[in-house]
């Protein structure tokens, strides 16, 4: 008997379907629907009460005409009252409904979290099941609040049934999808850990997709699945393919469990326990094995579910990345699958090996493969195979066989689908970079590049080849050579008149000497291009012309004739304009000295990563480009003199470069900010010489009578100290605090400091974070250390110049004594050298308690009772430096009432006094 | 996860969509209309893999279906599942669908949605796998139609059908 009879549908239903399908146009179609339309609203509207049969039939109406595409504003509050039904149709439909149409930020939410938590407690395993597959659905943060701490505990009763287990495990993992804050972990997980040992495989299943989840993110409260998966595992995989019955998908035992284990353990490292990783090897030995057996079907079924235990077993082998003879074999048998005929399996293959080519181990095995996949580029018939083929090849590219991989792609992109021609574009250019061991083989390919898919060369491909080409100067003389045979081709891509201007404008005198590429030659073939080109490529040859100028003085006269010509002059472009009317000023009046001192060959630009590689992980996503990346380079040093790991992604830097005296050919639609980022930046590279111009103070005073605090905060940096003094000696913690979500990149400080102090910084364990400064007071000193900060952010670079709060108080020991021992010495002191005094007016309260407290910090013993005026304070201690100590005695007396106090300092040593007292009076 | 389960006719009028993510309506009619695009194009015998279209997320995401006939069964889901797996759970979809409606044909999807949404609930809950053992889920499905047929026999009154 069929499961869905199909004679006692609903009629009004099937008739109105019928209708729509008869529908002969569009139009008929909308009017059709419209009428049913305003005939559920009257029904729903109307006065009598619609029994729930009616709903039901208007509800699954409604849903039909959602599936066509037509908006339904309303029917949700009727779904709502379906919930309530105690009849298990009409609840079912309501939920259908809602779980369909009510989206997570409704304003029933509500009204909904009400009905499911009746059906929650109602105890009816069916009726459970449609509130948790409601809640798992919608998966909003209302029923998040509503139901996070109830579906745990639905999870691990020992009273659920089994399907209502299931369900209540995907409906938490769910939760904690949309709203992980609000599932709260706790003594549960544990008994969720052990539904692995459940005896029902569908519970298994379902808990084994809710702990992978929450592993990823709690690894370390769920290390205890990795043996109970993989006992589990070896039970299902040593399995006769009966035992597990229905769970038995084509001779195969289980194969969807079996996936969801293997996944869960990638989400762990090999288990550290001999027995259990010695287990987990033989598991996947056997799968491995039963890989290699005769089919036991030949239903395409049988295959699909072996296969797919398969490659996830492989990719738990790649991601252990610890059994050189599993990787091996692995290796062999996706070779096997390469040239499989299952278009399925060979598109499989080709992607899982795309890992493999990134563990070392394999990494030589893969590379056996190399004409299958080539092949597969060639002859396969379908796109998304050749993608992967691509992809592949990219991965397992290395020194020994970049030239016939770029060679490859490069006949490939020919007639390569339009989709994935960009990408091959990047992946060639990168290669073509990364492994280049002469460079002249890197600017054919990158020419060639251009010639064939010029209109998928993006802008950072060619920025690059100019930075590699002005970088390196054996291979400038070639370059200049190479575009200039490239530019006589008639028709020429634009993107190669850009790198052909470019440089030729900086280089073209290398090949000048040849009377087929003399200058003027250079010049009228870059011109004869000029009139076709865009504004931002005219603008470029602009530059390269007045670079020209400088190169070849012979030319001056043609090309100021060209700069001359109302075309130029009175061009309706106002970048055009304006760079014709400089240049042409600039030619007529500058002394060959001061042209060739601004239109001077670009400097080198500092190397940073490949721009391109940065635009090929946007485009791909992070995840794959940058992984075969990372865990290459180690292999790659040495094969790789170009490509550094500064993270930095802009471009070419012109904005940055240190191009203050070249005029460069500024880029398109750069060009005019191009001066203003030279300036903007020069101006903080000049204060850096004359730091203490702009040292910043602002913090300084608060650190005289206090060791810790916040000495400097700006938007971007925020720099904390800690600092301890003993004797003459200090140690000084920095912390640098990066307030932005970027990188800081080229951090660096120095510590300025005046004669009788040295610190030297040390950097700490090449972290950033922290620096340790270590300091000792040689003598007496006025001016403090100065502390300068340096870092790029942004595209520009930052200087920060700050005052560090080493003054000489800080070297005080403060020493007890008696009354009559200090006013013997007090007597001693010999004013004015030895003693001076000071009247100054009460900046801040005259508070008792805040004034001894400020003694106190700085650094001198509170004497207390030693003077007669108990009104007065006093204070002793001796300041410590590296060849003398210097004896301090302190005495202030506040004048309440006139709000002044006089201050005496008397010192054994005069030049201490001055510097000691300025302190103390600015800072009390 | 599963973002979107899709079944359309080869004219690409949707017979099921079923997303478990939330996007709005006009974008889940673009998602049908540019998977069908996707998918309707590609030659039979190539492979049942490609990237997803740019709506469901890019090439994060695949698109993994199979073609019966009239229709095409298209799971949108992102790298955490086995592409072979999902491939397995379609035919499981399909052969759960024949044996609950006998033959299954396109117009038992058309006159039934509400059949096919719950049949689907059994084995696939807000986007991950709940069940595969198909004859589990028949019986569920069974269980559920006696519910249903008890309670229409109280209570329905089929005459004043409009």
């Amino acid at each position: 008997m069929p499961a869905v009879s199909k004679g006692d549908g609903m009629r009004g239903l099937a008739v109105f379907i019928s209708d729509i399908r008869n529908c002969k146009s569009k139009e008929a179609e909308i009017k059709r629907i419209n009428k049913e339309l305003a005939n559920i609203r009257s029904k729903f509207k109307g006065d009598k009460a619609l029994d729930g049969y009616s709903k039901k039939k208007y509800v699954c109406k409604l849903l039909f005409i959602f599936l066509l595409g037509h908006d339904i504003d309303f029917g949700h509050m009727e779904a709502v009252n379906l919930l309530s039904s105690n009849k298990y149709t009409e609840k079912q439909i309501g939920y259908l409904f809602i779980s369909v149409l009510v989206n997570s930020n409704s304003d029933l939410i509500r009204l909904i979290n009400n009905a499911i938590k009746n059906d929650l407690s109602s105890r009816n395993p069916t009726y459970m099941n449609l509130a948790l597959h409601c809640i798992a659905n919608v998966g909003s943060r209302e029923m998040a609040e509503a139901f996070a701490s109830e579906v745990p505990r639905i999870l691990v009763a020992g009273d659920t049934m089994d399907s209502v287990k299931q369900s209540a495990a995907l409906c938490l993992l769910r939760l904690n999808r949309t709203s992980p804050d609000l599932v709260p972990m706790g003594e549960w997980t544990s008994r969720v850990v052990h539904l692995l040992n459940d005896q029902h495989l569908g519970v298994v299943t379902a808990a084994t997709s809710l702990i992978s989840t929450l592993a990823q993110k709690n690894p370390d409260d769920f290390k205890t699945s990795v043996s109970l998966a993989v006992a589990r595992l070896s039970r299902i995989v040593t399995s006769a393919s009966t035992d597990l019955q229905d769970y038995t998908y084509y001779f195969v035992a289980a194969p969807w469990l079996s996936v969801k284990l293997l996944r869960l353990l990638q989400c762990y490292p090999p288990p550290e326990e001999g027995a259990i990783r010695g287990r987990l090897t033989e598991c996947l030995e056997t799968i491995l094995n039963k890989a290699q057996e005769p089919p036991k079907s030949k239903k395409v079924q049988h295959s699909n579910a072996k296969n797919a235990v398969l490659f996830e077993a492989i990719s738990l082998i790649i991601h252990h990345d610890s059994e050189p003879t599993l990787l091996v074999r692995a290796c062999n048998q996706l070779g096997q699958f390469l040239q499989h005929r299952e278009t399925n399996l060979r598109y499989l293959a080709l992607e899982s090996m795309c890992t493999l080519a990134s563990s070392e181990f394999s990494h030589e095995a893969v590379k056996t493969h190399i004409e299958t996949v080539i092949n597969s580029l060639k002859t396969e018939r379908d796109v998304s195979v050749r993608q992967r083929a691509v992809d592949l090849l990219y991965a397992m590219c290395d020194r020994s066989n970049a030239k016939q991989i770029v060679t490859e792609m490069l006949s490939y992109l020919e007639t390569a689908d339009y989709s994935i021609r960009e990408e091959i574009v990047l992946k060639v250019a990168i290669l073509a970079e990364k492994y280049a061991v002469d460079y002249t083989w890197y600017v054919d390919t990158i020419l060639n590049l251009i010639r064939i898919a010029g209109d998928y060369v993006s802008e950072e491909v060619w920025y690059r080849v100019i930075q590699i080409v002005i970088n390196r100067d054996d291979v400038q003389g070639y370059a200049a050579k190479t575009v200039f045979e490239a530019l006589q081709a008639p028709a020429c891509h634009e993107n190669l008149v850009k790198v052909g201007g470019y440089i030729l404008g900086e280089f073209g005198n290398l090949i000048a000497g040849d009377p087929r590429s003399s200058p003027l030659v250079q010049f009228h073939l870059l011109h004869s291009k000029f009139h076709l080109c865009s504004v931002p490529t005219r603008a470029l040859l602009l530059s390269a012309y007045v670079k020209f100028i400088n190169l070849f003085p012979e030319v001056k006269g043609t090309i100021q004739e060209v700069l001359r010509s109302d075309s130029q002059l009175r061009n309706a472009d106002v970048e055009l304009q304006q760079r014709a009317v400089e240049y042409l000023r600039l030619s007529c009046i500058a002394t060959t000295d001061i042209l060739a001192t601004v239109l001077e060959e670009m400097p080198p630009f500092p190397e940073r990563e490949s721009s391109i590689l940065a635009k090929l992980k946007k485009k791909k996503g992070s995840g794959t480009v940058s992984d075969i990346e990372d865990s290459r380079k180690e292999r790659n040093v040495n094969a790789n003199a170009n490509v550094t790991s500064s993270p930095s992604s802009d471009l070419l830097g012109l904005g940055n470069s240190s191009a203050v005296n070249s005029a460069s050919p500024p880029t398109s639609s750069h060009a005019a900010s191009l001066l203003v980022d030279v300036f903007s930046e020069s101006l903080p590279v000049a204060a850096l010489g004359s730091a203490s111009a702009h040292v910043i103070e602002e913090n300084f005073s608060r650190f005289v009578c206090k060791n810790n605090g916040v000495l400097f905060e700006s938007q971007l940096l925020q720099i904390g100290l800690k600092s301890e003094f003993r004797q003459n000696l200090g140690r000084m913690y920095i912390f640098y605090g990066n307030k932005t979500s970027t990188q800081f990149l080229n951090f660096s400080s120095s510590v300025v400091c005046p004669e009788p102090l040295t610190a030297d910084p040390v950097l700490d364990g090449g972290a950033q974070l922290q620096q340790i400064l270590n300091i000792e007071c040689i003598s007496d000193f006025v001016e403090a250390p100065v502390l300068n900060i340096q870092f790029r952010y942004g595209g520009s670079t930052q200087n920060i110049s700050v005052r560090l709060p080493v003054t000489l108080n800080k070297f005080f020991q403060p020493t007890e004594m008696t009354s009559q021992d200090f006013f013997q010495r007090w007597k001693q002191l010999s004013p004015p050298q030895q003693e001076v005094q000071k009247i100054f007016k009460a900046k801040h309260s005259m508070d008792t308690e805040i004034t001894k407290a400020k003694i106190i910090g700085f650094g001198t013993a509170l004497l207390d009772g030693v003077d007669p005026n108990p009104s007065n304070f006093v204070g002793a201690g001796v300041i410590h430096t590296k060849t003398i100590q210097v004896g301090c005695l302190l005495r202030l007396e506040p004048n309440t009432q006139a709000q002044v106090s006089t201050a005496a300092l008397g010192l054994d040593d005069l030049h201490f006094s001055e510097s000691l007292a300025s302190l103390f009076h600015t800072h009390l | 996860m599963i973002k979107a389960i899709l079944i359309f006719n080869n004219h690409g009028k949707p017979r099921l969509s079923k997303f478990y993510e939330h996007y709005t309506e006009d974008t889940e009619q673009q998602i049908i209309r540019e998977t069908f695009h996707l998918v309707s194009k590609r030659d039979e015998n190539v492979c049942n893999f490609l990237e997803g279209g740019m709506l469901i997320g890019g090439s994060d995401n695949k698109l993994i279906y199979r073609h019966y006939a009239t229709l095409y069964f298209v799971f949108c889901v992102d790298s955490s599942e086995s592409e072979l797996g999902i491939l397995d759970l379609i035919q499981v979809f399909v052969e759960t669908l024949d044996k609950c409606f006998e033959n299954v044909c396109e117009l038992d999807l058309i006159f039934h949605v509400d059949k096919v949404h719950n049949i689907l609930a059994e084995m696939v809950m807000g986007g991950m796998v709940l069940e595969t053992n198909m004859n589990e889920i028949i019986t569920q499905v069974d269980a559920q139609n006696k519910m249903e047929k008890s309670e229409t026999f109280i209570f329905q009154s089929p005459r004043q059908d409009r």
